[in-house]
């Protein structure tokens, strides 16, 4: 599952760095003669409600959707992690501020709240990042702070302790690292999440903005075609489907791989 | 060189505040082996935890005093105690299968005691870890340096340990069950090594165990803990002689190869928990000599020798002869009875 996850993963990476460079069309380029045409051996996508190649755009659209995951889940792991070690570690005030904060945000369907925020802040692809790494952060955040909780009490922990190291090395060294096998699997996973809410997003027209070709903002031009040229959504919205699966066979891959009840 | 007085430890319960140390004192003077011998409960450890200031919620430090030559720890700040632990005051764990961290090789985790007390910089380090590797005599020691915690045997774990203990030449060390995780025969090397140790480096030694035996081999005097309380405690030679406290009594006569060479002899009952500690001499429920004022109010310390001491009525004359005058009522059913009934309150 795992080697099936990453290789879609890789592929699909591979296409979204080099593909743009190779494809004679511009996504952008219009051809209004040829607008909704079917897949051809020129245009083996087709071409959309403006004549442009779908190919060329699904390319560019998978640059769209790492930038958007790896950015998001980048930020909410290391924002969650160092978080989640804190409030876990230190407890009191400190553990009821985040703790709190993570109640209320998991409180809200993520998706929603995401909606919410880029609809005060104006569509952007700055601002859908923004608002799933606020959104995103949460989940480490949690995880993280309940593995800190157990390790706190591991011998080696209090060994360091009376060794006389501070907090914030204990921590580092010997803390958050058990927390890792954890945060790598939410990543996986997350990258899904973080694909999914920007394709929704920018369908709703929250996120990307035309003319940058976005897999979101695709499904929601091709609705109005969905029965006259349906290759219209079809291949984005495969290429959605394919890279999210990707990610999470390689998030239960390695879930699987950490787990030591599995060999 | 350590001066514990009147140290108190509360747990915050559910149930409200429990003492698991209770007004604790002892001392341990340069050089020597105090052993600190208790059942599991006793209190043993989290004293060790308290005098590093390493208690954690919920429990805290309530009161009393502990003076490490001349300095009064528990009102040091963080930074001035961190200073002292591992450098001045090292700690030995009981589970040298869990005090090494997994994921590290012992060599980076020796080494992280010199670096965390600035005793010396990453390249010295190395070559300082291979000498006290080589001090507690680890066979190849530069090779063993690279190998992770799960390549050794518990034995040579347990080196590892004394060796970050060590690693700073603290004046202090505390033990908390040092040999308690490890089979026979490695026990002894371990307690040899101690000693040995303890004169390379002139040690002052905190021996915490429930082993009598380790006590007799390798300490200097003794303090007998129950439930929080020290009952008992003098040199060596006079607690195993002539013991004063019941609950001594009791645990020389369940110790393999003692005195009457009877039948082992249990004490009756079980430790009390915390929480549920019984008024009075908290060890009144299970002691066979309990008389009248055992379940009311603690005894205070009384000395039954040369620096030897014990918290028991039957050492207060006074106690005695009011006894003898009322009659021996004390194994009477219904005193035995409600004391129990005290004891569950």
């Amino acid at each position: 599952m795992l080697w099936v996850g990453a290789s879609i993963v890789t592929v699909a990476a591979l296409a979204a760095l080099v593909g743009p460079l190779v494809t004679p069309f511009d996504p952008a380029n219009q051809q209004l003669a040829l607008r909704l045409d079917g897949p051809s051996w020129t245009h083996l996508f087709g071409l959309d409600e403006l004549g442009r190649d779908i190919l060329a755009r699904v390319l560019a659209g998978a640059r769209i959707s790492f930038l958007v995951g790896i950015t998001v889940v980048s930020v909410s792991a290391v924002a969650g992690t160092l978080l989640g070690a804190v409030a876990g570690y230190f407890g009191g005030v400190l553990d009821d501020v985040i703790s709190r904060a993570v109640d209320v945000l998991l409180a809200f369907p993520g998706l929603l709240l995401a909606i919410a925020l880029v609809a005060v802040l104006g569509p952007s692809l700055g601002n859908v990042l923004f608002a799933l790494t606020i959104i995103g952060w949460v989940g480490y955040a949690r995880l993280v702070r309940g593995q800190v909780l157990r390790a706190r009490e591991f011998e080696y922990v209090q060994a360091a302790r009376a060794l006389g190291a501070g907090a914030l090395r204990v921590l580092w060294r010997h803390v958050i690292p058990t927390a890792v096998p954890t945060v790598v699997v939410q990543a996986a996973l997350g990258m899904a999440g973080a694909i999914i809410s920007e394709a929704a997003l920018s369908f709703l027209g929250l996120g990307v903005q035309p003319p940058t070709p976005s897999w979101g903002t695709m499904l929601n031009g091709g609705r109005a075609h969905l029965l006259d040229a349906p290759h219209l959504t079809l291949f984005p919205g495969l290429a959605i489907a394919l890279l999210v699966l990707g990610f999470n066979f390689v998030g239960d891959g390695l879930r699987d791989l950490a787990d030591p009840k599995r060999g | 060189m350590l001066e514990v007085s009147g140290l108190t430890t509360v747990f915050d319960l559910a149930s409200g505040p429990a003492a698991a140390v209770d007004d604790v004192s002892f001392e341990v003077r340069a050089g020597e082996t105090l052993g600190l011998v208790g059942e599991s409960g006793s209190g043993k450890s989290v004293t060790a935890l308290s005098i590093m200031r390493l208690v954690q919620p919920p429990g805290r430090i309530a009161g009393g005093r502990v003076r490490f030559k001349g300095r009064e720890l528990l009102t040091l700040s963080e930074r001035d105690i961190r200073a002292i632990r591992g450098a001045e005051i090292a700690l030995i764990f009981q589970e040298p299968m869990t005090a090494l961290n997994p994921v590290f090789t012992i060599g980076d985790q020796i080494a992280e005691a010199l670096l965390v007390h600035g005793k010396a910089t990453r390249r010295e380090a190395a070559s300082k870890v291979v000498e006290l590797l080589e001090a507690v005599r680890i066979p190849d020691a530069a090779a063993r340096a690279r190998d992770y915690p799960h390549q050794l045997s518990g034995g040579m774990r347990q080196r590892v340990l004394i060796a970050m203990a060590i690693a700073c030449k603290p004046s202090l060390v505390i033990a908390d069950e040092p040999t308690t995780a490890l089979d026979v025969t490695i026990q002894a090397e371990m307690l040899d090594l101690l000693r040995e140790m303890k004169a390379a480096f002139n040690l002052s030694l905190l021996l915490i165990t429930h082993d009598l035996g380790v006590i007799a081999e390798t300490a200097d005097r003794v303090a007998v803990m129950y439930a929080g309380r020290i009952v008992e405690h003098g040199p060596v030679r006079a607690i195993f002689r002539d013991p004063q406290h019941p609950y001594t009594r009791g645990l020389l006569r369940s110790m393999p190869g003692a005195a009457d060479r009877g039948r082992l002899r249990a004490i009756d009952g079980t430790v009390p928990v915390l929480g549920a500690f019984p008024p009075g001499c908290a060890f009144h429920p299970r002691c066979p000599d309990r008389f009248e004022p055992c379940s009311t109010t603690p005894p205070s310390e009384l000395r039954v020798g040369d620096a030897h001491a014990a918290r028991c009525y039957l050492n207060d004359p006074s106690q005695v002869a009011s006894r003898a005058s009322r009659g021996s009522d004390h194994a009477s059913p219904t005193t035995g009875r409600q004391s129990r009934t005290d004891g569950a309150r």
